[in-house]
């Protein structure tokens, strides 16, 4: 019983780390430009397609294939900022939230029925040689590509936070991001800045995509459960903060799964809906975010 | 060196500048000075291309700045300092030094006009660590201009960089804007602090209701009505 129950977290975490990711590269995007992208769970679907299809074709391992999943992903942001959501850059914040969601439900319908056409309907998952490998601890077990799509999504999340913190441009981000106005008088071109985090949050959606096709499985229709999940943890979370997000992302997972042990896997998605409404009723800033004002 | 030429500007449909036309030549210290809502506030935003001008046109060192997007005002060597000490409060406040020195002639030489920062207000040297919104008022404004410096510009614009602080400061700030300007800085002051902008101008224009109503040295402007009750009330 106890160890079902630890087992349970584990997964959970496992699966939150994911969820984590996916979701700070909506929060990024969020948090600079204001463009509520609720395409980023179709932009995650096509990371997931671009690794599957790289090991089916090419026997490209998936892990070796994450920066090609991100490349492909920073060529389709590119597309979708130049194309679309550029043209909302010098809107209000409110009508740019709103633009933006439908220009992101426009794309995510297009995403959707294309890859549906191109590579039907099913379930798809990369089973590598080690796919079904794993490690045992205390009668718990550890599946190893589930372990390292953790410490990939670890990796990727610190590199951005230090991205952020450390380097000239991550700062210029953070400039815009409290001041755009400000931002521009001291010369940065806050478009460029806008367009960087956009790519930045396609090419984090692409990897969490590829993470997925490996350690669970991906299919067309995928995208919207993703963008909601990316929605409750950038809520949990809290705006402006990746590591709070990442966290979010972990806790998330961690319900998810007690959930599913306690009352049964139908109540699932519940609990993420539930949480969502909780920290928007008793801390709307989100756990790890800073009060606004 | 700037030349502004009888520029209208607005907010959607509301006129707030009306045919305003003023230079600043190389070396000098230019107040603009009026009351709050004259469009002071506006009139910078206009040369650093954040308001188009509906008509009208802003020539710096012969350059059209109509024609340049709002971010490579810097670039072009113009540097303003914003309302109320604006800085980037979740910054340290070497973060916002460093990205004072954005422009890419500006980067190349960070590191020394830092230490020249760090001399001209050794309070920042002490806080740099510190983030910027910790900062007292005095603070954040001597931050604000160190920041607009960091970017070695040919004209320094500053918005009331007065408001809000004490007498005392008011003194030391005016001092270091003088002393910059000894430096050889070309300087736009605007101010509703009259009494204090036209100590330290060589000239000035005064605006109301977003027209100049009035140019001259500090002796000829105390001719002003207006001038003269804000100077001596
Ligand atoms: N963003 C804005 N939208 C609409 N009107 C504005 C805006 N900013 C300023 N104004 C108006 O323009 C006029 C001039 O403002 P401003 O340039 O800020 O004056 P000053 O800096 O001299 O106090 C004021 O009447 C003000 O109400
Ligand atoms: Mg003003």
């Amino acid at each position: 019983m106890v160890e079902t129950l630890v087992q349970n977290i584990v997964f959970g975490l496992l699966l939150g780390a994911l969820y984590g990711l996916a979701a700070v590269g909506l929060s990024l995007v969020f948090g600079v430009t204001k463009f509520l992208n609720v395409a980023h769970g179709e932009l995650l679907m096509l990371g997931g397609y671009a690794s599957f299809w790289l090991f089916n074709l090419y026997r490209v391992d998936p892990f070796l294939s994450l920066p090609l999943a991100a490349l492909a992903l920073v060529v389709v942001g590119v597309v979708l900022y130049l194309l679309l959501f550029s043209r909302t850059v010098k809107m209000d914040e409110e009508q740019k939230v709103q633009t933006t969601m439908l220009i992101g439900f426009g794309v995510s319908v297009i995403l959707q029925n294309l890859a549906q056409r191109l590579w039907t309907a099913d379930d798809r998952s990369i089973t590598t040689a080690y796919s079904r490998m794993s490690w045992t601890l205390f009668d718990i077990r550890f599946p190893i590509v589930r372990v390292v799509s953790m410490v990939v999504a670890l990796v990727l999340v610190i590199a951005l936070h230090q991205f952020l913190q450390r380097s000239y441009f991550g700062k210029a981000i953070r400039a815009t991001v409290e001041d755009w106005e400000e931002a521009t008088i001291i010369g940065i071109d806050t478009h460029r800045v806008y367009l960087v985090a956009f790519i930045i949050g396609a090419a984090l959606a692409g990897m969490a995509g590829t993470l997925v096709s490996v350690g669970y499985s991906i299919v067309p229709s995928m995208g919207l459960e993703w963008t909601l999940v990316c929605l409750v943890v950038m809520t949990l979370g809290g705006l402006g903060s990746i590591i709070g997000t990442f966290v979010g992302g972990l806790i998330l997972g961690v319900a998810q799964a007690l959930t599913a042990f306690a009352v049964g896997g139908a109540y699932r998605q519940v609990v993420g809906l539930l949480l969502f409404l909780l920290v928007l009723a008793v801390r709307p800033q989100g756990l790890f975010g800073v009060k606004e004002g | 060196m700037l030349n502004v030429e009888n520029i209208n500007v607005g907010y959607k449909d509301l006129q707030v500048l009306w045919g305003v036309s003023f230079q600043v030549n190389q070396g000098e210290l230019v107040a603009l000075i009026g009351p709050n809502g004259a469009g002071k506030t506006t009139t910078l935003k206009a040369i650093m291309g954040l308001r188009r001008p509906w008509s009208g046109a802003i020539y710096f060192e012969g350059c059209n700045l109509c024609k340049a997007p709002a971010h490579k005002m810097a670039e072009l060597g113009i540097a303003m300092v914003p309302e109320g000490g604006r800085v980037f409060t979740g910054l340290t406040v070497l973060e916002n030094l460093e990205l004072g020195a954005f422009p890419p002639h500006a980067r190349k030489h960070m590191a020394q006009t830092l230490e020249e920062m760090y001399q001209l207000f050794p309070r920042l040297a002490e806080r740099k660590f510190q983030r910027a919104g910790t900062l007292s008022g005095g603070e954040r404004q001597m931050l604000a201009i160190a920041r607009a410096l960091m970017s070695r510009p040919k004209l320094l614009m500053l918005d009331e960089p007065s408001f809000g602080l004490a007498p005392l400061l008011v003194d030391r700030i005016f001092a270091k804007i003088q002393e910059i300007n000894q430096a050889g800085m070309t300087i736009l002051l605007v101010e509703q602090n009259v009494r204090a902008a036209l100590e330290l101008a060589h000239r000035s224009y005064v605006i109301q209701n977003g027209r100049i109503v009035g140019t001259g040295t500090s002796e000829e402007l105390l001719s002003f009505e207006f001038v003269r009750s804000a100077y001596l009330g």
